[in-house]
């Protein structure tokens, strides 16, 4: 298909390869550019980026993985959700085996939860429509690009007249932790690959508040070979220039300003919070919760969540992985103990993890 | 689960369309696109919904600069 294929042309790739090795002569130190996407991970990883790119200029993994950043109290919640026989769990299928303090959905499924994976959030809104004595609890994770869909999911039950959809929200918002891991010195971050689909919902100019506090280059980049290898050539060409701006190589599909009918319903919905992230902790403003006129599909508020402080396992690099200070190879669980088929972090779950990246295409 | 797939608007039937990738058909609203789109257009559609639409006149443009990387000007 047009819209892939041209990106994946191996020649282009070596050729823009052999362009970016000599820009990065003209380097005066090593930069280190971050790749905020886990499917930016997971193609810099199947295509084996990273061996094509000089020893000078170093790609670090970030927090971009919906799942892997999902913290281990809120699959305790879902798992509280699952244990009400009233209730049906809907959910993406990479959240199954995402570990909670004692449990993982797809154990609890195996002992006989109700728990279904669905493609579209309006499937949950269907699944609720037809099992008017139970009640379906949505679980809501995901950043911009996947908030909107569940706002549109809530707006659907609402006009149903539905009394018994929810949603378990744990939405994230982007660029919050990018500031957060601009600050930090130990990373030494001097550009972004910033997120794709994200953009094409939140738009190019999301990022410029970041670019005026810091001064760091940020190019908008999209999936595909060519597409990363050009983001990293835009940002050395700034880094080279001694610039930082906002650009947006995946022109194809982000402009500037993102889709406003999509920001529109987000809003509508969803009002800013605080929100904890796997690894990096609470950050403030990062999150996305139900606003109050919704409240009747707020799982939050239609449920009494108690539950106990989670446990996580002390030996997991997971919150070191998603800062980019750690690779998966690093973790002396890493492809032993922890695999895809028994993960022990989240990272390992979902395809876009950094480490189930690394465990698949990297070894 | 973020994964955004590129994809072939088929047909429309109101807010919802087919799309084609790779020979697999999905299902999509278009309730979050700001823009029309008709049969033959390509989106990217992310959870049952299509979040973009792809522009043609871009991605050749993309291509286009991609292959010139040799030339002078792209050397700083
Ligand atoms: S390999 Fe497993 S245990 Fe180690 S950091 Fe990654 S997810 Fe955590």
């Amino acid at each position: 298909m047009k819209f892939q294929d041209e990106f994946r042309d191996r020649a282009l790739v070596q050729n823009m390869a052999d362009n970016i090795r000599r820009m990065a002569q003209r380097l005066d130190a090593p930069v280190n550019f971050m790749e905020v996407c886990g499917t930016h991970t997971m193609s810099i990883y199947q295509y084996g980026i990273r061996s094509l790119l000089p020893e000078n200029v170093r790609l670090v993994s970030g927090p971009g993985c919906p799942v892997c950043v999902t913290p281990t109290g809120y699959v305790d919640k879902a798992l509280a959700c699952a244990a009400d026989p009233l209730n049906i769990v809907a959910t993406f299928g990479d959240m199954l085996r995402v570990p909670g303090s004692m449990s993982s959905l797809m154990e609890q499924r195996a002992g006989g939860a109700d728990i279904r994976i669905v493609y579209s959030p309006l499937d949950a809104v269907a699944l609720a429509k037809n099992n008017p004595e139970r009640r379906v609890v949505f679980l809501g994770v995901g950043f911009e690009t996947t908030a909107p869909t569940i706002a549109v999911s809530i707006l659907e039950a609402a006009r149903l007249k539905l009394k018994n959809y929810c949603v378990l929200a744990s939405h994230k918002t982007m660029p919050v932790p990018m500031d957060i891991l601009t600050g930090d010195p130990e990373l030494n971050l001097k550009g972004y690959l910033c997120p794709a689909h994200v953009s094409t919902v939140i738009g190019g100019a999301a990022y410029r508040p970041l670019v005026e506090k810091y001064h760091i280059p940020c190019v908008v980049t999209g999936f595909e070979p060519a597409d990363v290898m050009q983001g990293i050539e835009m940002l050395l060409a700034q880094t080279l220039k001694k610039e930082s701006r906002v650009e947006i190589q995946y022109s194809r599909a982000v402009t500037w300003e993102g889709n406003l009918k999509a920001q529109t319903i987000l809003h509508q919905l969803f009002e800013p919070c605080d929100a904890v992230w796997r690894g990096l902790g609470v950050l403030p403003g990062s999150g996305l919760a139900i606003r109050a006129d919704y409240a009747e599909f707020d799982a939050e508020r239609v449920m009494a969540l108690d539950v106990p402080d989670a446990v996580e396992n002390p030996a997991c690099r997971c919150g070191e992985v998603l800062k980019g200070k750690q690779t998966p190879f690093q973790c002396p669980l890493f492809a032993t103990i922890c695999t895809p088929e028994s993960p022990v972090g989240a990272c390992m779950v979902s395809s876009e993890g950094t480490c189930a990246a690394a465990y698949k295409y990297g070894r | 689960m973020c994964l955004g797939v590129p994809m072939k608007v088929l047909s429309k039937d109101g807010d919802n369309i087919v799309a084609e990738v790779d020979g697999v058909q999905k299902e999509a609203s278009v309730t979050l696109l700001g823009e029309e789109v008709a049969v033959g257009d390509y989106v990217i559609v992310h959870a049952g919904f299509a979040i973009s639409k792809l522009d043609e006149e871009y991605a050749e443009e993309t291509i286009r600069l991609m292959r010139e990387v040799f030339s002078d000007e792209d050397m700083v």
